[in-house]
Formats: structure tokens, C-alpha cells, sequence
């Protein structure tokens, strides 16, 4: 009755897009962190995120969780494929994760875990970068298991969308900041978005231009009639919302630059999704040769449909509750 | 020489480091976060400030020890798939959904509702927040639930069938979720967890007493964790009695490892000690007590007990680890049943709160309860080898297409990222139970600020002391 793999595919895709933009932007917050004027500013930067951070990166566990639950044999074939850039992924996140709680129990070592944020955020954003050049280069598969070189992940494509994804998370960051600070750190964080943005517009054109020039089949998909009608609207939205956010950022509004910036990732997003469908690894295995048996995908949509819900209302209230600009106190 | 380095062994060790690590900081936030509940409910029953007093300190190691599991749970997530792709895919049908529901039921509320319980303290009210501590309670024990459902399957598979094509596929669910080793272990995990908790809060508040410090507050972690230990650690021997049980029902093999029996008999004796030899299939220089396995087991003097050499050699777990570990595990909790009688006679000599050696012995017993958690994973994990799905898949066939360096590189990376992040994490833990409970109203989450971290009260200011 239910095409469930479709509906799993979706959930997914969504899901994983919800943790990029999520973690995007407290990631984005570690990399610009030591750059921040002052030790208070980076104090508000930390008060910013600390309550939202561990939620956050529960949507990446979503990811991963969900990719096992409902294809496992594209999880089966993703990780080993993508095995260091996943470990040092996940060692990074470790480094971050624990700056939030330690850096303010030290005193003397407090510079150890202001770097241990820095860097861990660096890292994870750069290794998720990596992966999805890797990824969108198509992965080596034989039978039902990864057969590709331990280091297949590894190239100057992979490593140019590294770099990308770090400053579309910086972006991300510098938005969320102009937001949610005030003062000498909202100033700063403005003065972040306009350097980065610029970065951000070049790289995205050069990932833009490549896919295709890469792939015969993305090339034919956005470059034939009619399709290229119906596609053309993602770039032209994209361009308009760089257009608007350098506008804001020139005039100095401090809520609709994070938006914009989060419609920029949503274009992208989809753009992405877009070439690259059906394939959940490309170019190998399909989204439906990966579903996992009707049953188990069953089961657990029942849950889904119910507790999903649940679950972005009190994420929603809890943004809610620690709304507005975090303090100001301790600049006298 | 690095070709011949063998994935199978250094996934097997990584495994084990990464998930033994792990499980330290939900065997304590599981407890700690029951008992943060009493705690508030307490103080806003009595509306005495110590209990407040006590809620704060201990949030604060809350806060770290979670941040510690989130970060090492994270990545036993994905563990699975880098480095045991074989059995996500073989399994993936069975287990995967049990995960998934761990994520959507647990994790978001534990993460989402932690943020309220630690910042929220200036903006909502004491319902709201009480209700947020009770709510990040239970996520950690709905995670529980998931996480040794997916294992207990694991231990006890059933409700599925093989295909043409090797993959497993569930036919009843009801009977995944609830597979027979389930019930108990969830029962005995928890109350493992309960248990750890009441022996670090009763050592500090020994430690405390000892020094002449924070009187008050000390006796309510004493006090408190002595009545666990008063009526929950017998409860639990009799758990793990019954645990015993069903491992024997439906793991026979790994009941002989524990007892170290090698020859099928009637009226089989228990052995207190001894030197299980896997080689030469004997127990050197056992200790017994004879007929005792056969009773404990059967209910019978004369009750049959099969012995190691009842399975052929490939197929017996790694005998000396389950052996010691188990009577590690057993030791600690007659010890801690032990504490338990010894405080309720000091209570009852109304000395527990001044008795010197006692309090000395309640220090010495602050890590007990991490061994004996370590040490029960580990006879039941072990236990379970050469297996990963018992009876079904063996673990060397789990593995995934990944070679000998890649995983001794990542090994080698987490056993130091691990070293230094948790040496630290304990490090200051420590520091927090030397700095002890602070009458004074500084709050968590306000970073040693003043004012609460973020603007716009939105709780009027007669409610804004809070913990």
C-alpha cells in the first residue's frame, strides 16, 4: 500500500539535512571560534549553542541510525567505504563535544579546550566534507560489500569539498551569531559572514559546474529540455538568496541572514538530491536494493509517524525556551 | 609485516575498548539521574534547601558524565557499519529498527530536555523544570530498554528466519523486543546501574564526613545511598541469581565457562576458585564446594550440569575471562549486600554517619560498582563468543571488508583521544566533588556568570531562584 522505501528515503533525507543544518551551525561556531575579539565573546558564542548542541547531534545518530534501520546494506557498504574519514569524524565530535563542559570547569587549561573545540569542530566539518566529495564521486561495490581501496576516499575533489563544507558552516555559524549576540560579537560575527560568504558562492558554483562534468548522467539530467526548465529555479533561488543576504548583511539585519544562509543549504541540499537520485550509493545501489525487509521498515515507520512529530515540537520549544540574545553581562 | 596484521582481532579489541569505555557513563547517569529526580521531588516537597544544595553538585557531574556518554555513544553508532558491516547487513532487518526506536524514543528527549534541566534553571518554572529532570530520567531508562533489547536478541535470538539469500527477516516482533534473556538483563543492568550510582554519592558523602565538611549535605548522600545498599544490592544478588537461571536455560555453554566445569555431571560441585585451563580442559587448584552448581542450577542435588567438553572447541567461549570476571562481578555485590547490612546495624546503633572506618570502607567502595558492571558485560559478552548472533552468525564472519592498518590506526587513535578526553573528564569530576556543594545560589549553566546565561527573563522574579 505504502511505497515505504520512498517514504524512508525521504525521512532520511530530510533527516540528514535537518543534522547539517542543525550541527552546521554550532560547528560553524567552533571554526570561527578562536578568531572571536575576546575571551567574552567566545564565552556568549558557547552560551549560544551549549544548550542546543547534544540535540543537535542526535540528528546525525538519526542519520546513521536510520540509515542501518532502513538500508542497511548501504550502511553496510557506506562505512567501511568511508572508514577513516568516519573515525576521524567521530573523533573530532569527541574533542568538541567536551569542550563544552570542561572549558568552563578549567582555569588554567581553559586555552586546551577552547583549541580542543576549535580544531575538533574543524575537523569533523572537513571529514564531513571529504565524505560527501567521496560520496558523490561514486563508490566501488562488489556483491554485497565495499571493494574499493582503503583510500579511495581521499582525492583533491574530496578535499576541495572539505574546505567548502567548512565555510558553509562557517556561514552558518556567523548568522546564527549575528542573532543570537549582541554587541562587539554581533559586530564581528557580521563582519565573519561577509568574508565567508563570498567563499561560500565559490565554491558552491565550482561543485555546481563539476557534478556535472564528472557524471554523463547528472550532466544529461540538468542539462536536457524540458528538465532544464524545471531546474533552473534551484540556482536562480540560490543566487537570489546570496543576493539578499549580502544586502542584509550591508544593512545590518541580524535575523534573516541565518535564514537565507539556511535557504543556500536547502538549494543545495536538494540540488544534490537531485543528481544523484535513485542511487543511495552511487552509482551501485539503489535506494529500493538497499530497503530493508517491508516488515522491518514497517515497524519502525509506525513509531516514526507518531513519536517524529513529538519530537520536532519540543525541539521547537526548547529553541523556544532559550530564545533571544544570550548576555551581555561581563562586558564592564 | 603490516599485511599480516588481522582486522578481525583489532575490530574485536576496539570493539571492546570503545563500548567498555562507553558503558561507564550510562551505568552512572542511569543512577544519577533517578536519583536527581528523588532529589528534586524532595526539595520541592520539603522546600529544604539542602536537598537544592545536593541538586546542584551533583547536576554538574551530571552534566559532564553525559557529555562523556553522548560523545562515546556517538560512536558506537556507528561502529557497526565501519567495522562489523557483515552483521549490520545480515542482521540490519532485526537490529536496525531497535536502534532506530532508541534514537526517536531516547535520545532526543534525553539531549533535548537536558538542555532545559542544566540552562533552563531563569526560564521556566520549578513544574517545568522538574518536569524536564524527570523526563531526561526516563529517556535514559527507555534508552536502556532499546539498547538491551537489541543485545538480549543477540544473546537469545528468536522471532526471525533465515533466507535463500543468508539475511535474516523478523516474523515477530513481540518476540525480538522480548527475547527470553531480555527481561532479566534489563532488570539486573538497572539496578547495576542504581547500584554504582548509590556507592560514588554514599562515598562522597563519606568523604565529606571524614573531613569534617559540608556536614549536611553529606549525610543526605550517605543516607541515601545506604538505603539502596540496605534493600537494593540483596534484591539484586537475587536478579542476578535468576539471570543465572535463564543464561542456563538458554546459553548452557556460557554457564559452564562461568562455573569452569569441563565434564558433564550429576550433582556438579560449585568452584569458589581456581585456574581454568583451556588448553589442557581442566580447573587447576579448584576450590568446591560439591553438589552446589547442580543445586543453584537445577534445584537439584543430583541434577545434571554439561560441561565444556559438551560442545566441540570451536564452539566455547574464551573460558578464564568469563571465569574471573564473573567472580569479580559476584564478589563486588556481596560486598555491596554487605555494606548494606553493616550500615543498617551502624543505623541502627545510630553511629553511620560518625563510624571512621566505615565511612573509610564506603570510599574504598566508590569504583565498585563500575567493576562489577565492567565485569558482568564482560561475562556476558565474552560468554557469548565465538558468537556475535548466538547460534546463528559467528563474530569472525561479521566483519567488514576493512584491513589490518586502517583499524590498528584507529584503534591506536582511541585509545589515546580516549585517554586524554575522559582522563580529563575524571580529572575535573574530581575537581567539582573537591569545590563540593555551594550554599551560595551560583547556578549551572550560568558559567560563572552572574546572570543567567541568555537575556529575557521569562519567569517572574519570586520563582527565578532555582536549581
Amino acid at each position: 500500500m505504502f511505497d515505504l522505501p520512498l517514504i524512508w528515503f525521504a525521512l532520511l533525507f530530510t533527516a540528514l539535512f535537518l543534522y547539517v543544518l542543525l550541527d552546521g551551525f554550532d560547528l560553524g561556531v567552533g571554526i570561527l571560534f578562536p578568531f572571536a575579539p575576546s575571551d567574552e565573546c567566545r564565552d556568549r558564542m558557547m552560551n549560544s549553542i551549549a544548550p542546543f548542541w547534544d540535540g543537535n547531534e542526535t540528528w546525525l545518530v538519526l542519520s546513521g541510525g536510520g540509515l542501518f534501520a532502513a538500508f542497511p546494506l548501504a550502511y553496510a557498504i557506506l562505512m567501511p567505504a568511508f572508514y577513516m574519514p568516519v573515525i576521524l569524524m567521530l573523533l573530532g565530535l569527541i574533542f568538541r563535544g567536551v569542550a563544552f563542559e570542561f572549558r568552563f570547569k578549567a582555569v588554567k587549561s581553559r586555552f586546551i579546550w577552547d583549541y580542543s573545540f576549535h580544531f575538533g569542530s574543524i575537523v569533523a566539518a572537513f571529514m564531513q566534507g571529504m565524505i560527501l566529495g567521496a560520496y558523490v564521486r561514486g563508490v566501488q561495490v562488489e556483491g554485497r560489500s565495499f571493494a574499493g581501496h582503503p583510500f579511495d576516499w581521499l582525492s583533491a575533489y574530496s578535499f576541495m569539498t572539505g574546505v567548502a563544507l567548512l565555510f558553509g558552516y562557517a556561514l552558518l555559524g556567523a548568522t546564527w551569531l549575528m542573532m543570537k549576540t549582541d554587541g562587539i560579537t554581533r559586530d564581528w560575527a557580521r563582519k565573519c559572514a561577509s568574508y565567508v560568504l563570498g567563499y561560500v558562492g565559490v565554491f558552491l558554483a565550482i561543485v555546481s559546474i563539476s557534478m556535472p562534468i564528472m557524471n554523463d548522467r547528472v550532466r544529461h539530467l540538468w542539462f536536457s529540455l524540458p528538465d532544464f526548465y524545471y531546474l533552473l529555479p534551484i540556482p536562480l533561488v540560490t543566487a537570489a538568496f546570496f543576493v539578499l543576504i549580502w544586502r542584509d548583511l550591508q544593512k545590518g539585519a541580524e535575523y534573516r541572514p541565518f535564514f537565507l544562509s539556511v535557504g543556500i543549504f536547502l538549494m543545495g541540499y536538494i540540488g544534490w538530491g537531485i543528481s544523484l537520485w535513485p542511487w543511495l550509493v552511487p552509482f551501485a545501489v539503489t535506494f529500493r536494493q538497499a530497503a530493508a525487509a517491508a516488515s522491518s521498515q514497517s515497524f519502525l515507520l509506525a513509531g516514526t509517524l507518531v513519536i517524529l512529530p513529538v519530537i520536532i515540537a519540543y525541539v521547537a520549544w526548547c529553541y523556544y525556551v532559550f530564545r533571544g540574545k544570550v548576555s551581555e553581562e561581563g562586558y564592564y | 609485516m603490516f599485511e599480516n596484521l588481522d582486522p578481525v582481532v583489532f575490530s574485536r579489541i576496539q570493539f571492546a575498548f570503545v563500548i567498555s569505555f562507553h558503558i561507564f557513563f550510562p551505568a552512572f547517569t542511569i543512577g544519577l539521574a533517578s536519583w536527581l529526580a528523588v532529589l528534586e521531588c524532595m526539595w520541592l516537597a520539603t522546600g529544604r534547601p539542602v536537598y537544592a544544595v545536593v541538586y546542584r553538585m551533583w547536576v554538574k557531574i551530571f552534566a559532564v558524565t553525559f557529555g562523556m556518554g553522548v560523545v562515546s555513544g556517538v560512536v558506537m553508532s556507528f561502529q557497526f557499519g565501519t567495522n562489523w558491516a557483515a552483521f549490520a547487513d545480515k542482521a540490519g532487518n532485526i537490529l536496525g529498527p531497535l536502534l532506530g526506536y532508541e534514537v526517536l524514543t531516547a535520545f532526543f528527549l534525553e539531549a533535548t530536555f537536558l538542555g532545559v534541566m542544566l540552562f533552563g534553571w531563569n526560564r521556566v518554572n520549578r513544574g517545568v523544570h522538574f518536569a524536564a529532570t524527570i523526563i531526561v530520567t526516563l529517556g535514559t531508562l527507555i534508552s536502556a530498554f532499546w539498547i538491551l533489547s537489541a543485545n538480549s536478541w543477540m544473546q537469545t535470538p528468536q522471532g526471525f528466519m533465515v533466507a535463500k539469500n543468508g539475511l535474516l527477516y523478523p516474523t515477530n516482533w513481540l518476540q525480538i523486543v522480548f527475547s527470553p534473556s531480555f527481561p532479566y538483563r534489563f532488570v539486573h543492568m538497572i539496578t547495576g546501574a542504581y547500584l554504582t550510582t548509590a556507592f560514588v554519592a554514599g562515598g562522597i558523602g563519606a568523604f565529606y564526613l571524614r573531613r569534617d565538611r559540608h556536614i549536611k549535605e553529606a549525610r543526605v548522600m550517605m543516607g541515601m545511598a545506604m538505603i539502596m545498599a540496605i534493600f537494593v544490592a540483596p534484591l539484586q544478588l537475587l536478579a542476578g541469581d535468576v539471570h543465572g537461571l535463564n543464561t542456563f536455560a538458554h546459553q548452557p555453554v556460557k554457564v559452564a565457562a562461568i562455573e569452569g566445569l569441563w565434564e558433564t555431571q550429576h550433582g556438579a560441585p560449585l568452584t569458589l576458585f581456581g585456574w581454568p585451563d583451556q588448553k589442557e580442559e581442566t580447573t587447576k587448584f579448584a576450590v568446591e564446594i560439591p553438589r552446589l552448581s547442580s543445586l543453584i542450577l537445577t534445584h537439584d542435588f543430583n541434577g545434571e550440569v554439561r560441561g565444556l567438553k559438551a560442545w566441540p572447541r570451536d564452539e566455547r567461549p574464551p573460558v578464564p575471562w568469563v571465569f574471573f570476571a564473573f567472580r569479580v562481578m559476584v564478589g563486588i555485590g556481596a560486598l555491596m549486600a554487605l555494606t548494606g547490612l553493616t550500615a543498617l546495624v551502624l543505623y541502627l546503633k545510630k553511629r553511620l554517619f560518625d563510624t571512621r572506618w566505615f565511612q573509610k570502607w564506603c570510599i574504598a567502595m566508590i569504583p565498585a560498582g563500575f567493576a562489577a558492571v565492567l565485569a558482568g558485560w564482560i561475562v556476558t559478552e565474552v560468554g557469548r563468543q565465538p558468537y556475535i548472533i548466538q547460534g546463528v552468525m559467528r563474530t569472525a564472519d561479521a566483519l567488514s571488508p576493512v584491513n589490518g592498518i586502517p583499524v590498528a590506526i584507529s584503534l591506536g587513535a582511541f585509545v589515546l583521544t580516549y585517554g586524554v578526553v575522559f582522563g580529563a573528564g575524571i580529572f575535573y569530576i574530581i575537581k567539582l566533588i573537591r569545590i563540593g556543594p555551594e550554599a551560595e545560589a551560583d547556578v549551572y549553566g550560568s558559567h560563572g556568570v552572574k546572570k543567567p546565561a541568555l537575556l529575557t527573563p521569562t519567569v517572574s522574579k519570586d520563582e527565578g531562584q532555582h536549581v
